[in-house]
Parts: structure tokens; sequence; C-alpha cells
């Protein structure tokens, strides 16, 4: 058995936005995003909207063909408001965790002119379905079964930009839950590891993810992540926030 | 003024901490982020929220607070009532939302020349 031996650099983004975020651009369709993320000269990107994975399969379909790698994920909004990142290693997991947030996502209907489309498109840019419900919402889903739901379908389970004010898990709990399994944290483009470490020195073990959480085309890749892989991929991302097997975050 | 006469005067329910319901009421805070209670509520105060989160029971316990009251009819987690209940700060809950709680609350320590 071979350890380490093919370990290359790979550059990630794991935090974009599609057209399916109210709040995403409408120039964030799937071959823009893409496009975008290989001439940042990024690796690997990370598909997580609001609430709902309904647009990566289109995104990973367009990524697989131009070469670049596409995780399926979303951001979760919490009971407590705090937005949290998930991954999962396939799309049918990702769909049956989609529809438990779905059905406990707040009933309240988006309204485009106020918050803007919630479009699920094709490659090329055509309708295929506009969720009904507002995906910023909060779900019915505290921060600690959200962490469980998403471990038992094999997911990583990140929460997102730890450091803002809005909807950071800091702010909104005061502190992270000692025994809640975070795989990593993630920090905005607008920090650093060395100044989150600085305010929060307790934090210096875990592993940290920096991402752009692009709503624009133009910051995807903004911010990225390091890692030393061998493949490319969620199950060696996962080795490398446990630095396990030779795979490692080189930045930030 | 202690938690017990603010259960009985607005009919709060008691979910855990009983034992705390001695405890003297100096104030009131009212806030749902967690980072905004831990660094601005003062000792003593009630701290009114719809947060249920365990958090809320570190936070209350690490600022001294009197009591937590729950608003909405929300009922804390189970590792919340937990701790309040091996830190003695209740955690009391009302059907009412928080403006309302907060109203009366504010009346209330008015009257008995604690604001």
């Amino acid at each position: 058995m071979k350890l380490s031996e093919n370990i290359t650099s790979f550059k990630a983004d794991l935090h974009v936005h599609t057209v399916l975020s109210p709040c995403g651009d409408l120039e964030m369709s799937p071959v823009n995003i893409v496009e975008r993320a290989l001439q940042q000269g990024l690796d690997i990107l990370g598909v997580a909207d609001h609430n709902s994975g309904l647009q990566c399969q289109v995104v990973r379909e367009v990524g697989l063909e131009r070469g670049l790698t596409v995780l399926c994920g979303m951001e979760i909004n919490t009971r407590e408001e705090v937005h949290c990142l998930a991954f999962f290693p396939s799309l049918d997991q990702l769909e049956a965790f989609g529809q438990l947030i779905y059905e406990r996502l707040a009933d309240f209907p988006n309204q485009p002119d106020k918050f803007g489309y919630q479009a699920v498109v094709d490659r090329n840019d055509q309708i295929l379905d506009q969720p009904e419900k507002l995906l910023i919402s909060a779900v019915d889903m505290g921060i600690e079964e959200t962490e469980r739901s998403v471990h038992e379908m094999g997911g990583l389970f990140i929460p997102a930009h730890i450091d803002r004010m809005r909807n950071g898990i800091i702010a909104q709990l005061g502190f992270i839950p000692p025994d809640l399994r975070c795989d990593a944290l993630e920090i905005s483009r607008h920090t650093s590891r060395k100044e989150i470490l600085r305010d929060h020195p307790s934090l210096k073990d875990y592993p940290f993810i920096q991402s752009s959480d692009a709503h624009f085309i133009e910051d995807v890749g903004a911010a990225f992540t390091v890692f030393e892989l061998e493949k490319p991929g969620l199950e060696d991302i996962g080795m490398a926030l446990k630095r396990q097997n030779g795979r490692k975050i080189t930045s930030p | 003024m202690v938690v017990s006469d603010l259960v009985e005067k607005f009919g709060l329910d008691i979910y855990s901490g009983k034992e705390g319901t001695g405890r003297t009421v100096a104030g009131g805070y009212a806030s749902d982020l967690l980072s905004d209670v831990m660094g601005h509520a003062q000792e003593g105060q009630v701290w009114i929220t719809l947060q249920t989160h365990k958090n809320v029971m570190a936070i209350a316990s690490l600022k001294d607070l009197a009591a937590v009251i729950l608003v909405k009819g929300n009922q804390p987690d189970e590792d919340a009532a937990l701790q309040s209940n091996e830190e003695g700060v209740p955690i009391l809950g009302t059907s009412l939302q928080t403006f309302e709680m907060v109203g009366k609350l504010y009346e209330a320590l008015r009257e008995h020349n604690i604001l």
C-alpha cells in the first residue's frame, strides 16, 4: 500500500452561491461559475446555496467536462440562525438531506421582486425549477441535530464564516459548543487565521478553511483553501482536515 | 424582588433550575444574539430570549444572571435544562412574545424601584 506518494496541491473555494440563492446574482449560472473558477486557477469548487442542493448536479456535470472538481453541498441556516456548510459524498445523499431541510424550512414564500429569483437552471440557463419557499429563511433544526444528520449521511459539517457578525456561529451562540463535531471552521475573505486565533485562542486545534462566499461572479476564488491531496474530492479533503495519510491544509 | 415573584406575577412556567427561584432580580436584558448577551448583560438581570440552545444556559451561568425567560412557548433544549438544574439558574417560559414580556417586566421593575 502506497502512502503519500502522489500528493499535490489543490486550490479550493468551497463556498460559492449560484442563481438558486435569492441573493445570488443572475450571472451565477453553472457555466459562468465553472469558467470563472478555472480562470482563477481553482481545482475544486464547493457549491453551497442557502438550504438547497438542487443546483449542484448541473454545476458538477459542467465541471466534470472542464476538469473542475465540484463538491455537492449547501449552506444550512439552523434554528439558531447559524450558517453551516455541509458537503456530501454523493448527489443521492445531498438530495435526501435537501428534502429533510426543505420540509423543515420556514413556510414563507419567496417574493422574487423583494428577495431575488431562486432558479434551478440547466447548462443553457433554462429554468428547470423555482422552489416556492424563501431559501434564506431558518430551518427548524437545531445546530446539534443538523451536525448529527450531516454526519449520519456521511457528510462534512463546517460552520460558515465564523468571523461574521451576521449568522456566524460565534456571534449567534457566543462561543462554539465544545462537543459540536465540526470537521473544520470556515473563515471569510475579510480575515485571516492569525487574526481569528488572536481573538479566539481556544480555536487553535480546529482545522480552518477559507472561502469566498461568492454571490457575484467576480468574487469566485476571491478567497480559497490550499489542500495537499492525492485526489481532489470529498474523501481526500476529509482526510486533509484530519491530517491523515499525508493529506493536509497548507493555507489558510 | 426575587425570581419567584416574577413567576407568580406573570404566570411563568418553570422548566428547570427551580432551586434558583429565590435569586434576586436586579434588572432585565433582551437579546437573541448570544455574543451580545455575553458582552453586555449584567449580573442579576433576567434574560428574555427565544433561543433554546444549551449555550444560553452556559452564558446565563457565566454572567450570573437571575433567570432566563423563554418567549413564545419555546422550551429549553434538554441539555440546557440539565445545566440549569445543576447551576440553579432557572429557565422560565411564557407564551408572550418578547415585546410584551419585556414591557411587563420593565413596568414591574419600575414599580419596585429596581430600575
